[in-house]
């Protein structure tokens, strides 16, 4: 069951005019930001499918950009968000790919400063429900719709337990998990949607343990 | 927790209640949150959809594009004229349909039901009925989670998405959402709000999505218009006691397999039906200042 929950139906709240072109897009974007976790400094996007042949008349370019700006779907600024982040001094750019994808509605995101960058690919499956599908080439599914904690980690033995265990401690119920690698003994990365927002203490704990590379958080 | 029409129907036959009441049941059980939480969630999406209809029959409101606009207004005062044929409360309901799509098209603020491209049909049958029915917020709100447990299911088993199965995943699903709906709000049993459903759905097979120029305004608005007027007869034929013969999961069904069948430039890619004639070529061409030729 891909909606599971009664306000997937009737919602999202959203400026309009198109819940998987605007909305969708306007997800995928804030996900790529809290992702990166800072403001970026620039904003390379790919659309794909249907979104490279809509887009513009969607909104779908100002609604991915406003997403990345950290505006939720019913944001009324997503509108000026383009020159919102020419303001802050984001460099954006868009490309229109020809490339066939799984789904007719792709985008693919890199966000990036000085200090890194991240790059993932995001589809808009429909009312406004999106799935992240990669993530810095692994790939992944994230409905978007639940908090998660992304762990990037070695992947040896007891990486899974530790994480697992300072949840339970923190009575955190984990309702999906996933975890994949880029190669046996080499970078390997979990994925943890939970039902309750995560505490930044929590994080913390998590990223001390010797395992762990980097964890980011993504909330409801 | 249903899966379908016919286990959805079952469930509330069985306790005795209405469709609404199984899905707060179901979002209660999915998402540990009390019924308070719930419902006021959806009295929320209620006051935008309220003010996204005061909105568009109030005030001009004209997309980008030029497109889209100003016609809930038009139809509002053709209202006052006392010579509308199809009747007041049909018309009513077709007007704040057209003016969610259109404040939608202008990027205003609105409720997907079940998508943005759609949000004009469930509300616009909603706030006439509103005048007609005088019913409580509490019913008002009961509406959208009627509407919102037959699209459910319908995005469970098929889809809710133009890009995927055409517009009659869209409007089609907001139609039928809409009718069993109506049903509820009007006094019908479980079983009727089924039938509505597969009737307004019936007749929404096979309808492509084709915007003209990408946008989500021609012929989106004027679909969800009659959207409304189909979800209003489907809704009275059912509480008249008429029956659908397909029954309303097979007629489902047989959407998601349409969908599947049809071909891409149907499915709003902008690149066949109504976006492939003439007309809105030229339209798209002047729109983003793109060479003909080029199209």
């Amino acid at each position: 069951m891909k909606y599971k929950s009664v306000f997937d139906i009737i919602g999202p709240v959203m400026i309009g005019p198109s819940s998987s072109h605007t909305a969708g897009a306007a997800r995928i974007g804030r996900v790529a930001r809290h992702l990166f976790g800072r403001k970026p400094e620039y904003a390379h996007i790919s659309f794909y499918g249907s979104f490279a042949k809509t887009y513009r008349g969607h909104g779908t370019d100002v609604a991915i950009v406003g997403g990345i700006l950290d505006f939720d779907t019913f944001d009324t600024r997503i509108v000026d968000a383009l020159s919102l982040a020419e303001e802050q001094g984001i460099e954006i750019k868009m490309t229109e790919e020809d490339a066939l994808t799984d789904h007719p509605n792709t985008a693919k995101i890199i966000l990036g400063d000085q200090n890194g960058k991240i790059e993932l690919v995001g589809i808009s499956i429909g009312g406004g429900k999106i799935e992240i599908v990669e993530l810095n080439g692994f790939e992944l599914k994230l409905s978007g719709n639940h908090p998660a904690i992304l762990i990037v980690h070695n992947d040896r033995y007891g990486a899974i337990a530790g994480v697992a265990n300072i949840l339970a401690k923190h009575q955190i119920n984990i309702g999906h998990m996933r975890v994949s690698r880029k190669e046996k003994g080499q970078e390997a990365l979990m994925i943890i949607e939970v039902d309750q927002n995560i505490d930044p203490v929590l994080i913390e704990e998590i990223e001390s343990l010797p395992i762990v590379q980097q964890v980011v958080k993504i909330n409801e | 927790m249903f899966r379908n029409v016919a286990e959805l129907v079952e469930l509330a036959e069985a306790k005795e209640c209405k469709i609404s009441d199984i899905m707060i049941e179901q979002e209660m059980e999915f998402t540990g949150r009390t019924k308070d939480e719930i419902i006021s969630q959806m009295d929320r999406n209620l006051k935008v959809m309220e003010e996204a209809v005061e909105r568009g029959i109030t005030e001009d409101v004209k997309s980008h594009s030029g497109l889209t606009g100003g016609d809930a207004i038009l139809l509002q005062n053709y209202l006052k004229s006392g010579k509308s044929l199809s009747g007041e409360f049909m018309l009513d309901a077709v007007s704040k349909a057209i003016a969610t799509n259109e404040v939608n098209a202008a990027m205003g603020t609105i409720c997907a039901t079940p998508t943005a491209g759609s949000a004009g049909v469930v509300p616009g049958t909603l706030f006439a009925l509103k005048d007609k029915l005088n019913p409580t917020r509490e019913q008002m709100v009961a509406f959208l989670f009627a509407s919102g447990a037959f699209g459910f299911v319908v995005a469970n088993n098929a889809s809710i998405s133009g890009a995927a199965g055409g517009c009659q995943a869209e409007v089609g699903s907001a139609t039928g959402m809409a009718a069993a709906a109506i049903v509820e709000l009007a006094g019908g049993t479980p079983s009727q709000s089924a039938e509505a459903m597969a009737i307004a759905l019936k007749n929404m097979l096979g309808l492509v999505c084709d915007p003209v120029a990408g946008l989500v305004e021609v012929p989106c608005v004027k679909r969800n218009a009659m959207g409304a007027s189909n979800a209003i007869v489907a809704a009275d034929m059912a509480l008249a006691g008429i029956k659908s013969r397909i029954p309303c999961d097979e007629v489902i069904d047989a959407m998601y397999k349409i969908g599947q069948s049809m071909p891409t430039a149907l499915k709003e890619t902008a690149q066949g039906g109504l976006a492939a004639t003439p007309t809105a070529r030229e339209l798209e061409a002047k729109i983003f200042g793109i060479a003909l030729e080029k199209k």
